[in-house]
């Protein structure tokens, strides 16, 4: 406990080996019978409302070694682990790196552990290109596990997505589907933003709204025409998405085109997208998984969109 | 009528009523919120009756509410009774009454509305958190000032229990409660991250504590020894257990937080007192139980000692399991997982409510001046409705929870996890199914329980007025 002061590692100190102390010498002081003490057996004396009395049997002798031997654990657990004192054993739960002395940390402990175990089986497949790797049953499996394990939680277990969250079965790509961009996509993470057009105000919202809706034949024709100038315009949604609306991988403009919607279809949604922008993220995971599963999550990734 | 000829028995009868009523509507939240995770799509769109609003909702409701009415009423009664005097202060009694229930039902409004500290069992924002202040201190100034003025020169040993709560609870309470108030609805925490985490558990572990535990305890030492017609066991047991119980009790909160960002040093305290803890809480069920020593025969007819003794059990067998779960490694599987919410019903339905009730059942007719309960058997009925219904609910929530427990923690031979989460939600499914028909049992006793109190007040059987104070001296 170095990073405290010893202001409070005393404090701490006195009252928690005191309130143990103080409970072993209670235990010890009731075993004893005293002078003018009621015997087993018999009540104290003293009676509450009508009838409540007491009886001065001692204390249970099974109870009292279960008493014993627990404030005899705890002298020990605290003598071996972090207390106010780093404990015996040096053991830590934190990551070495925050800690000052050569301690042993159950967390690094643990992956270390981990990677040494099944590293090697992950490194075998690191050769492999990855459209062939998407068609290896085993490295597919192997990925797929490793998808349910770190990606499900925002892309689903079938990996077709949620709102927000885009779906990676359906051969449609915001930041393209080749092998190097799918792992650019995990290594690094994504960070697509849509620009708030607030500014543009609520019936040229609504135009582009119906522009955007045209494109996949729906829509108001009339406010769509109108939409069109603005989304063409200077300073218009082209310059993201394109004078075809068909997006810009490069930077994470989405397909306007294609009925497909991350964050929903509906006209009130597309407007919402346009009034409000989006910030969609997705996390680097390079230094969290390490190359080896990287390059197994993006072959079963492509898999999903190259049968 | 504010004599010292009586004692004061309205303020008990109204806590005693409301507790009953309290109860069956905090345990009716408790079948719709089980009711949502059995079928999760019952309720969709419907902000207020979502399972994140209704879920504390029915933790304060069953604590506070029906807990809560229950330890006023016999905290009160026990108090009067063993001090011979009647309580102190006149009208403040009726004040924490009428406090009380406004603050559930400020609890009733403000907790659907979304309105929330985000603290667990802390939820109420910072204008109740101060209206609970005043009620609390009220509260304690009635009960000590009763204590002061005793005509009998010993204290009760079920005074102790209560007062350690009291106490307690009003220093949690404020502790805990320390708040920056923004908007009328919304206040933020004084405390920063993990020091917030380790404040809010120390009040949360100690809430059971206190609240759960230490009060409950005092309940039970008027009860049982009364109901039974035995003197307590031992009171050089009651002596050691208390005091070690209320001071240990104080480290065990980090236990909630093992493998956090909780330092480590508080994680081996929070271990090592809850381990300590096993022998002081044990202490209260021996005395409990042994009280019944040589009447052992009166649980074949008399349903509530059978209410009080499965109490006990169910006291012990949570007491045991609270320690064994609060080692850090059974803690790294049963923790998130539904153990818990299996091991703390054990204690809540089992300890705490079956307790309440065998004491309620042996409070109200005194208090209304019957002979007895209107009916026997619908107590007995009650009695086994719940049992079963505490066990369904406990052992469902164990297997699902060591099922849980141990599919998220399955590897596979390359070091992936075998089961994704909702594979294990999935599998739950059964479990929430007769976790929903335990809790369902439950709250069919509580409307027993009710229907039987009402035809207790309503009927003839008139006894003698019990509630004269003997004006010889007790010693």
């Amino acid at each position: 406990m170095s990073e405290m002061s010893s202001f409070w590692s005393g404090w701490i100190l006195i009252l928690s080996v005191g309130n143990l102390l103080a409970c072993l010498w209670l235990v010890w002081w009731s075993v004893k019978k005293r002078p003018g003490e009621a015997n087993a057996g018999d009540v104290t004396g003293h009676t509450w409302d009508g009838d409540l009395q007491e009886y001065n049997n001692p204390l249970p002798r099974w109870w009292l070694w279960l008493f014993y031997g627990t404030l005899i654990f705890a002298g020990v657990y605290m003598a071996l682990y972090p207390w106010v004192w780093d404990g015996v054993l040096g053991w830590t739960s934190a990551d070495k790196s925050m800690r000052s002395g050569a301690v042993v940390s159950q967390y690094e402990n643990e992956v270390q552990k981990a990677n040494d175990t099944y590293g090697p089986i992950y490194a075998k497949y690191r050769a492999v290109a990855v459209a062939d790797l998407a068609k290896d049953a085993e490295a597919n499996g192997m990925g797929k596990r490793l998808f349910l394990t770190y990606c499900m939680q925002c892309h689903g277990s079938d990996a077709k997505g949620a709102t927000g969250f885009p779906n990676l079965s359906d051969n449609d790509w915001t930041w393209g589907g080749t092998p190097e961009q799918i792992k650019a996509s995990i290594e690094g993470g994504r960070n697509a933003v849509m620009p708030t057009q607030a500014h543009l105000g609520e019936a040229a919202i609504d135009q582009v709204a119906n522009y955007v809706m045209s494109l996949g034949g729906r829509g108001d024709k009339a406010k769509a025409e109108a939409g069109k100038a603005i989304f063409t315009g200077a300073g218009g949604c082209i310059a993201c998405h394109g004078p075809d609306a068909k997006g810009n991988p490069l930077m994470g403009a989405p397909n306007l085109t294609d009925n497909t919607w991350l964050y929903g279809a509906s006209e009130g949604v597309i407007k919402k997208t346009i009034t409000g922008g989006r910030n969609g993220v997705m996390p680097a995971h390079k230094a969290l998984l390490g190359d080896d599963k990287v390059h197994l999550l993006t072959a079963y990734v492509y898999s999903l969109s190259n049968k | 009528m504010d004599s010292q000829t009586t004692y004061n028995y309205t303020v008990v009868r109204q806590f005693a009523v409301m507790s009953v009523i309290w109860g069956i509507v905090g345990m009716l939240v408790g079948v719709i919120i089980a009711t949502q995770l059995a079928f999760p799509e019952l309720i969709n769109g419907i902000p207020w009756l979502t399972y994140g609003r209704l879920r504390p909702l029915h933790t304060n409701a069953v604590i506070f509410a029906f807990g809560g009415c229950a330890l006023f009423a016999t905290s009160y009664y026990i108090v009067q009774r063993t001090c011979q005097t009647r309580l102190f202060g006149g009208p403040l009694a009726a004040i924490t009454f009428w406090g009380w229930q406004l603050i559930i039902l400020l609890a009733a409004i403000s907790l659907p509305m979304g309105w929330t500290s985000g603290k667990e069992y802390a939820e109420l924002e910072w204008p109740i958190d101060l209206l609970i202040t005043v009620v609390w201190v009220t509260y304690a100034v009635v009960f000590f000032g009763t204590l002061f003025t005793r005509k009998v020169s010993h204290l009760y040993v079920a005074n102790w229990f209560f007062a350690a709560y009291i106490i307690v609870i009003a220093v949690l309470h404020l502790g805990n409660s320390a708040f920056f108030p923004v908007t009328l609805t919304k206040s933020y925490s004084f405390y920063p991250g993990a020091i917030d985490a380790m404040v809010q558990w120390w009040y949360g572990h100690n809430a059971v504590g206190f609240m759960l535990t230490t009060a409950f305890l005092g309940m039970m030492y008027y009860f049982v020894p009364k109901q039974a017609g035995r003197p307590v066991y031992s009171y050089r047991l009651s002596v050691v257990h208390f005091w070690a119980l209320i001071s240990t009790y104080m480290w065990a909160g980090p236990h909630h937080l093992h493998y956090t960002a909780l330092p480590d040093w508080a994680q081996s305290a929070g271990m090592v007192f809850s381990l300590v803890l096993l022998a002081p809480s044990w202490g209260g069920m021996i005395n409990g139980i042994m009280t019944l020593s040589g009447a052992w025969h009166k649980l074949r007819d008399d349903p509530i000692l059978k209410f009080l003794i499965v109490s006990l059990s169910f006291y012990g067998m949570s007491t045991f399991e609270g320690p064994m779960m609060s080692i850090k490694t059974v803690n790294a599987m049963s923790h998130y997982t539904d153990w818990t919410i299996g091991h703390v019903h054990s204690g809540a339905l089992g300890w705490v409510a079956m307790v309440s009730i065998g004491s309620l059942y042996a409070l109200i007719p005194k208090l209304f001046g019957k002979k007895e309960m209107y009916s026997k058997s619908l107590i007995e009925t009650h009695f086994w409705i719940a049992t079963i219904g505490v066990v369904l609910y406990a052992a469902a929530l164990w297997i699902s929870g060591v099922l849980q427990g141990l599919m998220w923690r399955a590897v596979n031979a390359d070091g992936t996890l075998t089961y994704s989460f909702i594979e294990s939600v999935e599998r739950s499914y059964p479990f929430y199914y007769v976790r929903l028909v335990g809790g369902l049992l439950f709250l069919a006793g509580m409307v027993i329980m009710l229907f039987n109190v009402l035809k207790t007040v309503g009927q003839g059987n008139t006894a003698e007025a019990d509630d004269a104070i003997p004006q010889a001296a007790g010693h």
